[in-house]
């Protein structure tokens, strides 16, 4: 597995770009594909290609947060339900501003949302840190649930979708065994944003996700991620350095939260409607698992673990009895045996193998 | 040699006002006074060493002037400007920067990297920038790199640029805190015991290099335990005793102090 991540890392740039445009080719035709053992038996697997998704997007978020510069942020959650309900809210409930413009002001609000929860909260660190902003979730939840303006536990309905063009169908395939056939009964309409399809929602959630990587490669190799992981490594040090760490923990935060707006904005617009419910501090822990599972610090190990986190349960809904059993377990596995997750940043496994190597020329173990 | 530095001392002196003053400062922790009363001043161009018996406030003085602690009473001016409460990193770009008794360094990024954070103290790449590849990026990103590069090669770590900090040895991690230092541009350097765990070939080749750095126009003040090391490379000795100066003047004064052969080499004589 490493030398693989190994080899990737270190191929010529145009064999890796070229191996990036065929893996979103993949991931763009994965609803239409369909594919035998990966598609979900007992649920819509298109569905599931778009909680998946908008999971990598809100992973892709935290990551700015927790795996570059360093915070344990334990209410996300809570900037997802603000991206949600902005939409819902001047949607549906209180106006009817079309999609577009919606999602401008849903990344607008969770992003002010963001600095203001990071103004007062940045200063202390740690556990702290993680205390406040876990009360940050809960609050944005029971301020939704008891709010009449927000119409309460009643949630809010008739969520605007995004302007459909329907240009044409795509017919997908079906499977029998190991054959293929081209379904005409049952076509996704490029792209007719509705309840019944996810498929529009995936390929739209697909493409923003695109761009946030292309941002997040381009932020982070430039001052700002600089900042951030001098921030994470000793912030004392980075101060003294002449980095000021306060407003580049005030910037993650607000990316973050941007991203993590997105996601919920796009949530919403795919349900059609929401309610306080799905908000719950438990799918805050949900998206950590993600980043940490994935590996923080490494925007593609984000990825990994969202797909851990929210496409396993549902490809294995046999077991779902035990999910949560199996999930802890796994999870105690995995922290066990690979604590850095599954893909840790490329310099996380150049330090893995320089280790090796002294190991190996101390303990005196030649080779050949 | 030694006559020739304090003469370039001597030069700038008569030229302009100290670059830095500690003015009476005081610094105490509840019952502790850790600094009293302490006033000295670094002139431009000089290399000012720092020393005293342990626990003497060494460290807490760097910590007062570089903005890790507010002092409780007295105030250090910087280049005609009281520090006041500026913050940690204003004060860096004013021009103070320092190494850390026990190494600092971001041990997760590369020796080039940790140079790089230093350098982008004086850039104002944001987000707006960094995203489109602004000129604004794109220059500052060019002189970031050409600086670090430069300092590298000063600290002899130009072979060690893309290995992470921490796989460097101890010396070559102590170098690099000075190259990241030097990359903030200061006036003034601070070196908490940059030769700690050095053997003495080490430490000469250390005292070289802080001298190059002041030739190059650098302003250092140097803690340090070892006396003959302080004696060897420094213009003006400060020696500090349980948070009082007890001393203040150049090598040869200092050396033949009577407070200070019995405070500091009276009492631990054996330890050299």
């Amino acid at each position: 597995m490493r030398r693989f991540l190994d080899a990737v890392g270190d191929a010529p740039r145009g064999v890796r770009i070229a191996g990036l445009v065929a893996l979103a080719l993949l991931a763009y035709a994965l609803p239409l594909l369909n594919p035998p053992i990966i598609t979900t038996p007992e649920s819509d697997f298109r569905a599931v290609l778009f909680t998946v998704a908008s999971y990598a997007l809100v992973a892709l978020g935290l990551n700015i947060v927790l795996g570059y510069a360093g915070l344990l942020d334990l209410g996300y959650v809570g900037f997802y339900a603000v991206g949600a309900y902005t939409v819902a809210v001047f949607g549906s409930l209180h106006g009817n501003l079309p999609f577009p413009l919606l999602m401008v002001l849903a990344v607008c609000i969770t992003t002010a949302s963001g600095l203001l929860l990071g103004a007062p909260t940045l200063r202390v660190r740690g556990d702290y840190l993680a205390i406040v902003t876990l009360g940050f979730g809960e609050i944005i939840r029971l301020v939704a649930l008891n709010s009449e303006w927000l119409n309460g536990a009643r949630g809010i309905t008739g969520i605007p979708r995004p302007p459909s063009v329907e240009l044409f169908e795509i017919p997908r395939l079906t499977w029998e065994g190991w054959v293929a056939y081209v379904d005409l009964g049952d076509k996704s309409v490029f792209m007719k944003f509705a309840l019944l399809d996810a498929t529009p929602y995936y390929w739209l959630t697909l493409t923003v996700i695109i761009f946030v990587l292309f941002a997040d490669v381009l932020l982070q190799r430039s001052r700002v991620g600089r900042a951030w992981e001098a921030t994470r490594e000793d912030e004392e040090a980075a101060e003294l350095n002449g980095v000021p760490t306060f407003r580049f923990k005030l910037l993650a935060f607000a990316m973050g939260a941007f991203v993590g707006g997105m996601s919920g904005a796009l949530f919403a617009s795919r349900q059609g409607s929401i309610n306080p419910e799905p908000f719950v501090i438990q799918i805050s822990i949900l998206f950590l698992a993600a980043v940490v599972i994935g590996g923080q610090g490494n925007r593609w190990g984000a990825i990994v673990g969202a797909i851990v986190v929210a496409y396993l349960p549902e490809r294995f809904r046999e077991a779902s009895e035990f999910r949560v059993l199996i999930f802890g377990l796994a999870l105690l596995v995995l922290s066990n045996f690979r604590p850095q997750g599954l893909l840790p940043p490329r310099r996380r496994r150049r330090v893995n193998r320089e280790t090796d190597r002294k190991q190996q020329m101390e303990g005196g173990v030649v080779h050949g | 040699m030694a006559e020739t530095t304090v003469d370039r001392a001597g030069a700038h002196r008569a030229e302009s006002a100290p670059l830095l003053q500690m003015q009476q400062v005081t610094l105490r922790f509840g019952g502790v006074v850790a600094l009293n009363e302490v006033s000295f001043e670094i002139h431009r161009g000089e290399i000012l060493g720092l020393i005293g018996p342990n626990g003497a406030g060494k460290t807490t003085c760097f910590n007062a002037l570089t903005g890790v602690y507010q002092p409780t009473s007295g105030q250090v001016v910087f280049d005609g400007q009281p520090l006041g409460r500026r913050k940690r990193y204003q004060i860096n770009r004013l021009g103070i920067a320092r190494t850390f008794q026990n190494i600092r360094l971001f041990q997760n990024m590369t020796a080039r990297e940790n140079v790089l954070v230093g350098a982008d103290a004086h850039h104002r790449t944001g987000v707006l920038n960094a995203l489109f590849r602004l000129p604004r990026h794109r220059r500052e990103e060019a002189e970031g790199h050409r600086l670090a590069d430069e300092l590298l090669e000063l600290m002899d770590l130009g072979h060690r640029g893309d290995d992470l900090a921490r796989n460097l040895s101890y010396g070559e991690q102590r170098r690099l805190e000075i190259a990241r230092a030097l990359a903030t541009k200061p006036k003034l350097l601070c070196l908490d015991e940059p030769a700690a765990g050095f053997n003495p070939v080490e430490k000469q080749r250390l005292m070289d290099l802080i001298r190059r750095v002041r030739d190059m126009g650098n302003t250092v003040l140097l803690i340090e335990h070892d006396m003959r090391l302080v004696m060897g490379v420094t213009d003006r000795i400060v020696v500090l005793e349980f948070g009082k100066k007890i001393a203040d003047g150049r090598p040869e004064q200092i050396q033949n102090d009577p407070a200070v052969i019995a405070a500091y080499l009276g009492v631990e004589d054996d330890e050299s």
